[in-house]
């Protein structure tokens, strides 16, 4: 029984799936970042930006219920917006008395709040789709090939490859914890112990399992330098990026800077 | 009649559809010890996984004379002392005290009961100076002896052990073949170590792709090279 639900990654052979993870990331990163440049409230380019990825998502074969469900992670981000609407200054929308004082909402603080929901509702989608669509060895590989520096790449590389051995472990330790949780025969007691006795309990299955994750990564480190690791990571050379994909990356950067230009041509 | 352990046609697979057990049927009485063997990938800690509840499949299983269902299961984890083939799970407390003492707590019995109950758990498997000891920093042979004692803590009345030899030196091995034989209870250990099999366990159950392919006498079992090598066993 081990764990793979925590792998986003979906095989499925779509041109997505096909494209070199290298351009994947650069596309994805450059996305995102031209969702961060929108101006507020340029509605019309959310809209187009929200096509692009709607196309992306349907060429990838994942499924549109997938990648939409997935990406209400970025409700609690946007929650972080809210306050916005209260503390941008126009004009205004209601006012919210709060016990001795009064905060106003207004028109520029909705519009800005809107704005950033969908700005990072799309760029959770650009996300999703690179995690679902490419596996993570290849994106580390992707990732050395663009120049993320060697020793963050590693590190990436270890946790993913230890973050389930490390579920495994702990769900291990649980299921020994249910084991021995029993009920008495004896009659009145009451089965389950306090709130704070089992806090404790739990505390306690916490700090073993960083003991042994901090042992663990002893072994690991001494187990790596027994076959020659100096703090290096070595790989072979990857191949060229083939004409077709150059020209996707190209052609994509291209609609992707001329919705930004225009962007801040009308909004900005 | 009141059998420790009973199960009847008991069938299971994992989600990703690999059948685990096939139609297991077989029934422990008290005071009874019995070797549950067989290659990897036999069924046997799945099986064993059965007998309090974490992994339900199809069919009967009684322990103690209570069903393992969702209702009993609180019954079921108290009279089925489980130990588990990693100490290093089974003792998850800051101190050896604390794990011995998690399952009588659990049950929420008196404090003074509770203590009693450690010093009794950790006196049956000598290891009543090591209250105080961080079990993280103990040796392995230490460590199997405080996962039993954090079982027998319950007061079960069957020990069911995962691999209990496993990853021991030859003395620790030696004391814990002794410590097994001391106990008064129910016994059903899952092992690949022929030789212990032989020593302890008078009747041996062998478990091969899920089925029960042999259930009887270790001795008369132990004869046949040719039967314990086609279910990738060794004769001692």
């Amino acid at each position: 029984m081990h764990v793979h639900f925590l792998d986003p990654y979906r095989p499925r052979n779509s041109p997505i799936h096909r494209l070199d993870p290298r351009i994947k990331l650069v596309l994805t990163v450059v996305f995102i970042l031209t969702n961060t440049l929108v101006p507020t409230g340029a509605w019309p380019v959310y809209i187009l930006l929200f096509a692009l990825i709607l196309s992306v998502e349907l060429i990838s074969e994942l499924g549109l219920g997938f990648v939409l469900k997935r990406s209400s992670l970025a409700i609690p981000f946007v929650l972080a917006a809210l306050p916005l609407i209260l503390t941008i200054p126009g004009k205004t929308l209601f006012i919210l008395p709060v016990g001795p004082w009064t905060v106003q909402a207004s028109y520029p603080g909705l519009e800005r709040f809107f704005s950033i929901a969908i700005k990072s509702w799309l760029s959770m989608q650009a996300a999703i789709v690179l995690a679902a669509s490419t596996s993570f060895p290849e994106l580390l590989v992707a990732m050395r090939a663009l120049r993320v520096p060697r020793l963050l790449v590693s590190i990436f590389g270890l946790m993913w490859r230890y973050l389930f051995v490390l579920v495994d472990e702990a769900s291990r330790l649980m299921r020994a914890r249910s084991a021995r949780s029993g009920k008495s025969e004896a009659p009145g007691a009451k089965t389950g112990g306090s709130i704070s006795w089992r806090a404790g309990v739990t505390g306690g299955m916490a700090g073993n399992l960083f003991l042994r994750a901090f042992e663990r990564s002893d072994r690991i480190y001494m187990a790596m330098v027994s076959r020659g690791y100096d703090g290096e990571a070595r790989s072979l050379p990857l191949p060229n990026i083939r004409p077709a994909h150059w020209v996707i990356l190209i052609t994509s950067l291209g609609v992707l800077s001329i919705l930004l230009g225009f962007a801040y041509l009308f909004w900005g | 009649m009141h059998h420790s352990i009973e199960i009847k046609n008991l069938t299971f697979s994992y989600p990703d559809g690999t059948a685990a057990l096939r139609e297991v049927s077989l029934s422990i009485e008290p005071g009874e010890k019995v070797a549950l063997v067989g290659p990897n990938g036999a069924g046997k800690s799945t099986l064993i996984l059965h007998l309090n509840g974490i992994l339900s499949g199809d069919g009967l299983v009684r322990v103690c004379s209570l069903e393992v269902i969702k209702e009993n299961l609180g019954r079921v984890r108290s009279c089925v002392g489980m130990v588990f083939q990693s100490p290093e799970d089974q003792l998850f407390s800051p101190t050896v005290f604390d794990d011995v003492a998690f399952g009588p707590l659990y049950q929420g019995l008196p404090p003074a009961e509770v203590v009693k109950r450690v010093d009794q758990a950790l006196e049956a498997v000598h290891m009543l100076g090591y209250k105080k000891r961080v079990s993280h920093h103990l040796s392995m042979g230490e460590k199997k002896r405080i996962a039993i004692a954090t079982v027998l803590s319950m007061q079960p009345e069957v020990l069911v052990l995962d691999e209990p030899t496993g990853g021991l030196d030859p003395r620790s091995r030696r004391s814990l073949i002794h410590l097994l034989q001391e106990l008064p209870l129910t016994m059903l250990a899952s092992t690949h170590d022929m030789l212990l099999v032989r020593e302890i366990f008078p009747r041996m159950i062998v478990l091969d792709e899920g089925r029960v392919v042999a259930d009887g006498p270790t001795q008369t079992l132990m004869n046949d090279t040719a039967f314990l090598e086609a279910h990738g066993l060794e004769r001692p």
